[in-house]
């Protein structure tokens, strides 16, 4: 029954996947490219790129775009809530103990070491993200893409100075920023 | 239920939806933009508190984003709440991808969509920027060594220890934390 495989196939992504993100993707080839063969290769990476076009977590996308391709709209819901019904129980259970311990020293403490270390971790997606725009072939040496440079200058002042709502800075950068692009050709 | 708390709920959906559908770029941006929007804008919680919620999102599996708002959700407006928040995060990106998938072809290709998701790259960046500068900011004007060290070794081994799984990361900085708390418990300093 292809429901269930579709099922039991990202229940297993969503549970095994830490990390999110790209931590998933080894997870996603295996169970889809490898032991179903519900996708080739080639449309694996198809399949990374619109997914790094598209907004939302990869293994939502590929839960949709795969359930979709091989049992139609149902078999993109099955699969989609295969992926999500673990992180439901697992962080249900982790905030049950937060809330009910964080008075306690020893959770006290940790969280006080974790703090600074989730900023950091914020930081360090935040500056892939700034690499990816400023060198879009990848890092190195030489200048950055000057549009995104004054793009990403412009919109940080934007957010500083007046406190808009991100989303409208986000997407005042890609009509700009796309205008700009097509017009440069 | 009252009127208010369908008021509430309907926020909740529609700040979620609203983020997960302009969200590129992975788990963090859409962390940073829950900041801005529900401590910064609405108020429903304090910066640590989501740190917190981070945190935890980040320590269970699958996606950041989903774990982060069945968080907030349970937190802002209980079983419900989480439901409302869960549908609001992935609505956008399965409605996105049913289409795409049948367009995929067309959509890799288009000019204007990759001149546009090129500029917002740009545009999100900064967001992240911002919010790491609010919160950076906090810590390091709080004038303790330890955060503020645990803040640049973790920073550092993210950046350079790619293949290092962050759990690994978060719980050496929990380690540390739990350590000073006790030092500080045992010498009946001002605790952490």
């Amino acid at each position: 029954m292809i429901y269930l495989q579709l099922f039991w196939s990202f229940f297993q992504i969503g549970l095994l996947s830490f990390g999110g993100g790209y931590a998933a993707l080894p997870l996603i080839r295996e169970q889809v490219v490898e032991q179903h063969h519900w996708l080739t290769m080639a449309e694996f990476s198809d399949l990374i790129t619109i997914s790094q076009m598209t907004p939302g977590p990869i293994a939502i996308n590929s839960a949709t775009f795969v359930g979709i391709q091989i049992a139609g709209t149902w078999g993109a819901v099955v699969s989609t809530l295969g992926c999500v019904i673990p992180s439901c129980a697992v962080v249900s259970l982790l905030a049950f103990l937060y809330y009910r311990y964080r008075t306690l020293s020893v959770l006290q403490g940790a969280l006080y070491g974790i703090r600074p270390a989730v900023v950091a971790l914020i930081a360090s997606a935040g500056l892939t993200l700034l690499i990816q725009a400023w060198w879009p072939g990848g890092f190195a040496w030489n200048a950055p893409d000057a549009v995104a440079v004054v793009l990403f200058a412009g919109a940080l002042l934007v957010l500083r100075r007046w406190k808009p709502d991100p989303v409208l800075v986000m997407l005042g950068c890609g009509v700009i920023g796309g205008a700009v692009y097509l017009l440069l050709g | 239920m009252n009127k208010r708390d369908w008021k509430r709920y309907g926020k909740l959906f529609t700040s979620t939806f609203l983020l997960s559908a302009f969200t590129f770029g992975g788990g963090y941006v859409i962390v940073s933009l829950m900041k801005e929007r529900f401590v910064d804008k609405l108020g429903w919680l304090e910066k640590q508190e989501m740190l917190d919620l981070t945190a935890i999102a980040q320590s269970a599996p699958g996606p950041i984003a989903v774990n982060a708002a069945i968080l907030l959700g349970y937190r802002v407006g209980g079983p419900l709440g989480a439901l409302v928040a869960i549908l609001g995060t992935i609505l956008p990106p399965f409605l996105i991808l049913s289409v795409v998938s049948l367009f995929y072809a067309a959509f890799k290709t288009n000019r204007i969509i990759a001149a546009v998701l090129r500029g917002m790259q740009a545009g999100v960046a900064a967001v992240i920027a911002s919010v790491v500068l609010d919160m950076a900011g906090d810590i390091v004007r709080k004038r303790k060594i330890l955060p503020v060290l645990l803040m640049v070794i973790a920073f550092a081994l993210a950046v350079l220890a790619k293949k290092l799984n962050v759990v690994w990361i978060l719980l050496g900085c929990a380690a540390a934390g739990i350590a000073s708390a006790l030092w500080s418990n045992r010498r009946g300093g001002d605790g952490v």
